[in-house]
């Protein structure tokens, strides 16, 4: 029997389009479309004994064995991106990544991860499985398991393509107390590698300003880098991502929490010709230009050379750099000593970075 | 970085800061014209360098602090009409106008979009042929070609739905202003590289001999910036007031002559307001007879809304040199990049923002600078 005569033939109401190239409103809908969907896409590509025992929630053991001893370390971070896929990455890789990180922070080892996707109609399943692969890598690279996730679809203009929230959960099994508020007078400064990749290449990769470059985003889980510098420096104050507002908002951030000034040598800090050269183009200044590869770490000063080498040994590190000292005036600012040897404040960033005139 | 890294060069900058030193035996006051120049030098902290005697103040050469208040109220209620797609340089968007910003237009529905080059906004304009596409043509001679460029474009195009909200100014009439005001104190000028780069500085020497001060068309990089001050102190400490040259590798003194032909074909100068300093006659350029279909004050007939300026922001005295960023009362109290109150804490070329940003007091800086030591 031919197909089109069965259909034909057989007394039925019309079943929905099955919807195998892109997304719509049906798949959000909780019945059958969003079960394959989940099937299809999802589990094919996270699949664990925790996620595959199909619950609303995931059961995970603690990681931990002995009694009283450590914490358990959560993050959440919503991540939209245009464009989705940018050199050297996409929101997959880094909806992962940026959760690791900010659980890996804490010097906690970042064990399981959740996601909500919330889709647009008419999003294509193709896409979607190249980010849901991505993220598989991602989780792989930084030993996580993705156990838990929910899918929404939502109207056609109603989100841009793809958003994804994820949540990280990470057990600190060391008495470790790494925190934004530890840094002190005579703490030595370091960046983990050269600043402003991710800004620039995704800036570059919209293609709205008629630049080509070959920076590539550094979007990548820092939890393994951490536990070399952890072990080298046992002794770190504070460790966190310079992501949106890049390293001078970061380090604002810090100066605040902890009640101390923060000074840096603008000539030691390490950035790409390219990122420079961009930069100067646009007006934008590469210290306030986002990145999701890189960690500043604020370390005592007797462990600060252990601490600089570890980065330097891991491939996420290798242009570690000692940018600064922790100074205890002027209290919560960031100073710079300029090129020119002088000095300036470097405040936070205020609003969105726009692009000078002229 | 080749033609970066070496106008950065921290020996060379220390050599001319001992000439510059060797050179000054009096007070003398320098206003740098451009806003780009007002964020370097403090970006690399140049004014703290400079001998004591040598007081430098900021001149109103940023398009986005001088654009008046009731343009931006005219651009908000075009921006507000539903056919309306409209087109900005970026920095302009957080410039408050009377009652709210064009950021809180489009929060409010508004079609509002960023654009790199105004050639953009025409693209939008030939891609939404059902819609009203206009751009914020603000600027001064470095930025006039390339708005007047787009509606030479729409136009070989033939495209219809194009207009600009025209607000650009020149800056030798701005500098009779400053120089021709009664309690005026600028003794000598750094004239800016890049409105010289398209203008050249053939209209600079009638100024420097009526006013007695001396012109040095300067660069942007802390060598250049510095090597503009050298040559205009030289100058000062002879008597003399020449328009010299201090940016040889990107002005000669016609500048682009297409450029300057653009600029001719399309515009003719008129009388124009400056946020904060008022009316300057024959400051600013409106679109010729011919192209008046492109303008769209014509087209959307705002020139109904008339709008004061604040009473609390003192952007005028600041942009005439008479005060300081750091001499406002309202100075990071009321006033914030966040919630700016005029348009030079808006820019990220106002000199208040760069204050803001850079230096926030002088005092509490040098106090705590000495104490710091290099690591």
């Amino acid at each position: 029997m031919q197909p089109d005569q069965n259909a034909f033939e057989q007394f039925s109401c019309p079943l929905p389009l099955t919807h195998n190239e892109s997304i719509v409103i049906g798949h959000g809908s909780g019945g059958r479309m969003t079960h394959d969907l989940v099937k299809k896409v999802f589990y094919k590509h996270f699949s664990n004994p925790v996620l595959d025992a199909g619950n609303d929630f995931a059961r995970v053991s603690s990681g931990q064995t002995s009694r009283g001893k450590g914490k358990i370390v959560l993050s959440t971070d919503c991540h939209i991106i245009s464009p989705l896929f940018f050199p050297g990455g996409d929101i997959g890789r880094l909806a992962v990544c940026g959760t690791v990180n900010d659980v890996a922070m804490s010097g906690a080892q970042p064990l399981y991860i959740t996601a909500g996707f919330i889709i647009e109609e008419g999003f294509s399943i193709e896409m979607l499985e190249k980010v849901v692969s991505s993220m598989s890598g991602a989780a792989q690279e930084a030993n996580v398991l993705i156990v838990a996730g929910d899918t929404k679809v939502v109207e056609k203009g109603n989100a841009d393509s793809l958003f994804i929230t994820t949540t990280g959960i990470g057990w600190l099994e060391h008495d470790l107390d790494i925190a934004g508020d530890r840094a002190a007078p005579g703490d030595v400064v370091l960046i983990s590698g050269t600043i402003g990749d991710h800004g620039v290449a995704v800036l570059t990769a919209r293609n709205e300003l008629g630049i080509e470059t070959t920076v590539q985003s550094d979007v990548a889980p820092l939890n393994g880098m951490i536990d070399h510098l952890l072990q080298a420096a046992p002794h770190t104050h504070v460790l966190r991502d310079p992501t949106r507002g890049g390293l001078a908002t970061t380090l604002n951030e810090i100066a605040a929490q902890s009640k101390v000034a923060i000074w840096i040598d603008e000539e030691t800090v390490p950035i790409l010709p390219e990122v420079r050269s961009v930069c100067e183009l646009l007006g934008f200044d590469p210290l306030y230009m986002a990145n999701e590869g890189k960690l500043v770490a604020i370390v005592p000063p007797e462990e600060a050379d252990n601490a600089l080498n570890a980065m330097r040994q891991h491939p996420y590190g290798k242009m570690a750099m000692r940018i600064g000292a922790v100074q205890p005036t002027p209290q919560n600012r960031v100073m710079a000593h300029t090129t020119s040897g002088a000095t300036r404040i470097l405040d936070m960033l205020s609003g969105e970075m726009l692009p000078r005139i002229c | 970085m080749r033609y970066t890294s070496e106008f950065r060069d921290k020996t060379l900058i220390q050599g001319i800061l001992k000439e510059i030193r060797r050179t000054v035996s009096q007070r003398w006051v320098i206003m740098e014209i451009c806003g780009g120049q007002t964020h370097a030098i403090l970006r690399y902290g140049l004014d703290q360098l400079l001998p004591p005697e040598v007081e430098l103040v900021h001149g109103p050469g940023c398009p986005v602090c001088v654009t008046p208040l009731e343009l931006v109220d005219k651009a908000i209620s075009i921006a507000t009409l539903p056919e309306v797609i409209f087109t900005s340089y970026g920095d302009m968007l957080r410039v408050p106008g009377s009652s709210q910003d064009l950021f809180s237009a489009r929060g409010a529905g508004a079609q509002v979009k960023v654009v790199y080059s105004p050639l953009d906004a025409v693209e939008i304009a030939k891609n939404n042929p059902d819609k009203q596409v206009v751009f914020f043509a603000i600027g001064f001679e470095t930025t006039a070609p390339a708005n007047v460029s787009s509606v030479l474009q729409a136009k070989a195009l033939g495209i219809k739905n194009y207009s600009i909200l025209s607000s650009m100014v020149r800056v030798p009439p701005a500098m009779h202003a400053i120089l021709g005001a009664p309690h005026n104190r600028v003794q000598g000028f750094l004239a800016a590289g890049h409105v010289c780069t398209v203008m050249g500085y053939w209209e600079y020497p009638p100024i420097a001999e009526q006013y007695h001060v001396p012109i040095t068309v300067t660069g942007f990089e802390p060598l250049d910036l510095l090597q503009g001050i050298y040559m205009t102190l030289q100058q000062l400490e002879a008597g003399q007031y020449q328009t010299q040259n201090a940016y040889t590798r990107a002005v000669t003194y016609e500048g682009n002559r297409s450029a300057q032909a653009l600029i001719t074909q399309t515009l003719e100068p008129c009388d124009r307001q400056w946020r904060g300093i008022g009316l300057i006659p024959m400051s600013g350029w409106k679109l010729r007879e011919e192209y008046r279909d492109f303008d769209a004050e014509h087209r959307f007939r705002v020139s109904h809304i008339q709008t004061k300026e604040s009473e609390v922001c003192i952007s005028g005295l600041i942009l005439q040199g008479i005060k300081k960023p750091n001499q406002c009362p309202a100075f990071r109290t009321l006033c914030t990049p966040e919630n700016p109150l005029g348009a030079t804490m808006v820019s990220s070329e106002g000199a208040c923002s760069a204050y803001f940003r850079y230096s926030r007091d002088q005092e509490d800086i040098q106090d705590h600078a000495t104490r710091s030591e290099r690591f």
